[in-house]
């Protein structure tokens, strides 16, 4: 044996004695322990997904996606009305709330003075409104909808409103992170040339930051895609058997499907709903992975 | 583009020789530095600077002649930069600073109420400790500044040119316009950052500690380019190296960090302002003398 | 003070002979002035919705109140008491409390003392998937997995069709995520000084994971739990399905109960007229609920700050 792997060898032992108070049988299952934490999530959501995967296999079909839901014919019944209503939320409750969400961010982040007492009273309010209980936002998205004059019959611009509430908080969150990350060396370099705040912003601060908010907008939108408890509070129904059309028609949404069609107890349509929860779960997960991809593709490191 | 005032100085130190007098004490072999700042373009007057309740700097008076290179020196945390950031009013942006006394700017008190802070700085640039290019195109870097401040520009490519020959940097850069300015080195971001400032046709440049983040060539050609500026420009440096002042300032002016009794907060004030020979070689001030001669600092 | 600082700054020739000095004066931009209008307004609106859903639910609350004695919504039994709501939310909680707590402590433990840099990049992020999952398929999970398979056929539990016990194990699952990363926030953030003294005392990394560091983070892991908590209240899809649709006063977490936010999905739900006085009961345990997460998410944001402070 070479002198080298002796070395090598005495070199494990003094390391492994030194740790040797970590392998204590309480040290050991205290880790143990620690890893059972960590996994046991994974596990629930594998167990989860292959229990819905096994359960909706059979309608893995392109009925699925293309018909009306139907308790008529239960075994071609499909989410089409679900999957398009989402798909129409999720621009609508965009261009909400993707606008006000930055401009807010940039204001907070770029001209508000944070020693003043209503800029740190808006931040407070943030912080609480992300952890405002998403059922609430409905009820407000129902008072904000018939002050525009609509009742509450769940159409689009309801459930946008609602979803719209609902992501602001996380949009504007994002993006003062996004927009904090730009150094504070650029922004002096464009202010010391004689730029307002304003130009600053524009053209140096927000074209940098794009990336990040672009990540955290998508994951926004896809937390607001997956939401059904504010939907069902401004009317939206489980039962629409025609394509949204505009702002003001009605639709139903995905999840808003999944839920209704809990409460039914034909078999078929339970594994209905089986095959649609995969469809939204691979929504979700496309969006997640294009904001993971947007992430590393485009973000700086300074 | 220059001859370098270190290589030409012949001025005897001081007959009592320091360890600092090196040659080239200031650039007055070439130059005749008067008394009092000629034609002083900017002034500091009582100028007091709170952050919060800290006192950072406490009643500077400052004057800063026409093309000449003024030098703030002395330990950290006496308020140099701050003095400096006051002189184009980026303290602003600083939450919670607050300044008294007055800047003034050909006679006109640039923090009085109707002064623009936008307008002082079109006429005070200012160049950073780091390299900051902006992440853009080495042309579209210097071009931000024209194009923000609506400058009115015939030609921008030879606006462009001409900083970047002011800068001495066309040479090096001339066939990368449209490349990233993150694709230079950082002596090279740096004169880049100067040429960007040129660009808005300055009347004074600020320059905080601006090679301190540069190898040894890079901060010698830096200060070549300061010394050629002069003719164009007034400057005012902040440098923690005492060398540097000595190579080129023609004035410098001494700072220290006086401790409070009750609080333990440093501040900064002013000691001693003179032409850059006296304060090397013959300095009126103790503690000026302790910190040249490396006693202090 | 020496030398010509104060012959400098004395009478100096100010202005005069000199170049005409540039304006300076301060010029209108209103463009810039209007964006900056518009900016401030839209971080205004944030405000305006705390505000507004407050408007939204007191001017139905109001009226709610004047049809029925404020005795009968404070009431544990009749149409519109809410106790034995809140004793539904309460029980889902406790129990998903129950999961969380110890399962987003280890993990955040595991993640913050014992994985590498690159394992905890990984790692972390696959925690969170499992906050990215949609509460309806939680829901149905629980409905058709976790009591049918789970409770009845595996642990032989007398559990009804619906129970406490199987939304509140998954509402405890679905809210590990925001327990553990906050928490593993703040005990990353325990100075490392910390750790080195223990260890260097002859103490392991077990105990100095729970004798120093955990001690050191509380007020963070303090506010993880907090929040989770308020999560916990505020979920809706989860315990509308799987907790149970009837009102039920009961410690028995076998049986089914429903929750605050059930009550409220399930009346949005239903047929009730717009206006009519059991529409309203959404209202008011709206603004019951709002109210309660409200004083949860203070709490933790006050423990949130107290924790910045400390370093």
């Amino acid at each position: 044996m070479s002198v080298a792997a002796t070395t090598a060898r005495d070199m494990t032992r003094v390391v492994s004695t030194g740790r040797s108070k970590d392998r204590g049988v309480g040290s050991l299952v205290f880790l143990g322990a620690l890893w059972f934490s960590l996994f046991f999530g994974v596990m629930v959501l594998l167990v989860l997904i292959i229990d819905v995967a096994i359960a909706g296999s059979p309608r893995f079909d392109s009925a699925l996606l293309t018909e009306y839901g139907s308790i008529v014919s239960p075994e071609t019944t499909g989410f089409r009305a679900g999957i398009l209503g989402s798909l129409w939320l999720m621009l609508f409750t965009a261009l909400l709330a993707v606008p006000l969400g930055i401009a807010a961010a940039l204001y907070l982040e770029e001209f508000a003075d944070g020693e003043r007492w209503w800029n740190r009273m808006i931040e407070v309010n943030l912080q609480n409104l992300a952890a405002v209980p998403a059922i609430v936002y409905g009820l407000l998205a129902v008072a904000v909808i018939s002050l525009m004059g609509f009742n509450r019959t769940g159409i689009v611009l309801g459930g946008a409103v609602a979803l719209a509430l609902l992501i602001l908080p996380v949009i504007i969150i994002t993006t003062r992170e996004a927009v904090r990350a730009v150094p504070q060396d650029i922004r002096q370099g464009s202010l010391a040339l004689g730029a307002t705040v304003w130009q600053t912003t524009w053209r140096q601060t927000l074209p940098s930051a794009i990336p990040g908010i672009a990540t955290g907008t998508i994951l926004g939108l896809s937390r607001a895609i997956g939401e059904a408890a504010p939907l069902i509070v401004v009317g939206l129904a489980g039962s629409v058997r025609f394509d949204p059309t505009g702002l003001f028609s009605e639709i139903t949404a995905l999840p808003m499907q999944i839920y209704s069609l809990t409460s039914q107890s034909r078999e078929e349509l339970q594994t209905a709903a089986s095959a649609a929860i995969i469809v939204l779960l691979i929504m979700i997960l496309g969006l997640n992975a294009l904001a993971i991809f947007i992430r590393n593709k485009f973000q700086k490191t300074w | 583009m220059s001859t370098h005032p270190a290589t030409a100085s012949t001025r005897p130190a001081s007959e009592d020789s320091r360890e600092i007098s090196m040659t080239g004490i200031g650039s007055e072999s070439e130059r005749e530095i008067p008394d009092i700042p000629p034609n002083p373009v900017m002034e500091a007057l009582k100028l007091n600077v709170f952050y919060g309740d800290f006192h950072a700097v406490h009643d500077v008076n400052l004057s800063f002649g026409k093309n000449e290179i003024t030098a703030l020196i002395g330990p950290s945390g006496c308020g140099k930069s701050t003095v400096l950031r006051c002189l184009n009013r980026m303290n602003d942006l600083v939450s919670g600073a607050r300044v008294e006394g007055e800047v003034t700017y050909h006679g006109q008190n640039i923090y009085a109420r109707n002064v623009d802070p936008i307008a002082v700085r079109t006429q005070v640039g200012m160049v950073f400790q780091k390299p900051n290019p902006f992440p853009k195109s080495i042309y579209d870097n210097i071009a931000y500044g024209p194009r923000v401040t609506g400058m009115k520009v015939e030609n921008m490519d030879d606006l462009v040119e001409e900083a970047l020959r002011a800068a001495a940097l066309w040479e090096e850069v001339k066939d990368k316009l449209k490349q990233s300015a993150y694709g230079l080195s950082g002596g090279q971001q740096q004169r880049l950052c100067i040429a960007r400032t040129i660009a808005t046709k300055p009347d004074v440049i600020l320059m905080d500690e601006p090679c301190s983040a540069l190898d040894p060539i890079a901060t010698s050609r830096i200060e070549d380019l300061m010394v050629g500026l002069r003719d164009d420009y007034t400057i005012i440096i902040v440098t923690h190296n005492m060398q540097q002042a000595a190579r080129v300032s023609d004035r410098t002016a001494f700072f220290t960090a006086r401790p409070d009794e009750t609080t333990g907060n440093r501040t900064g004030l002013l000691v001693e302002f003179d032409r850059t020979s006296n304060i090397f070689a013959n300095p009126n001030d103790k503690r000026t003398e302790d910190y040249i001669s490396g006693r202090f600092g | 003070m020496s030398s010509i600082v104060t012959t400098g700054a004395g009478p100096s020739p100010r202005g005069t002979g000199l170049p005409a000095a540039p304006n300076l004066r301060r010029k209108a931009r209103p463009v810039e002035s209007v964006i900056r209008a518009f900016l401030m307004v839209s971080a205004l609106l944030s405000v305006a919705i705390t505000i507004g859903i407050v408007a939204a639910l007191i001017q139905p609350v109001i009226e709610f109140f004047r049809e029925v004695p404020f005795g009968d919504f404070f009431a544990t039994e009749g149409e519109y008491a809410v106790l034995p709501l809140v004793a539904g939310t309460a029980m889902t909680t406790v129990i998903a409390l129950i999961v969380a707590i110890p399962l987003g402590l280890g993990a955040a433990m595991y993640l913050s003392e014992y994985a590498s840099a690159r394992a905890r990049k990984i790692l972390k992020p696959t925690v969170e998937l499992l906050a990215g999952v949609p509460s309806v398929v939680y829901g149905f999970f629980a409905l058709t997995f976790v009591t049918p398979t789970l409770l009845q056929d595996i642990l032989n539990l007398e559990v009804g069709f619906t129970n406490a016990l199987a939304a509140g194990l998954v509402l405890g699952v679905m809210i590990i995520p925001t327990i553990a990363s906050l928490s593993e926030d703040a005990l990353s953030a325990v100075p490392h000084a910390m750790r080195q003294g223990s260890l260097a005392m002859g103490a392991n990394r077990m105990q100095t994971t729970l004798r120093v560091v955990l001690p050191a983070a509380l007020s963070g892991v303090a506010a993880a739990i907090v929040l989770g908590l308020s999560r916990a209240v505020g979920e809706t899809m989860i315990v509308a399905l799987a907790a149970g649709a009837q009102k039920n006063l009961s410690i028995d977490p076998r049986e089914g109960m429903q929750t605050m936010t059930g009550f409220i999905a399930q009346t949005a739900g239903g047929e009730n007229a717009v206006g009519s006085t059991s529409y309203n009961t959404l209202f008011a345990v709206g603004l019951l609920l709002f109210a309660i997460t409200l004083v949860i998410n203070i709490i933790s944001i006050a423990l949130v700050r107290r924790f910045r402070q400390a370093y």
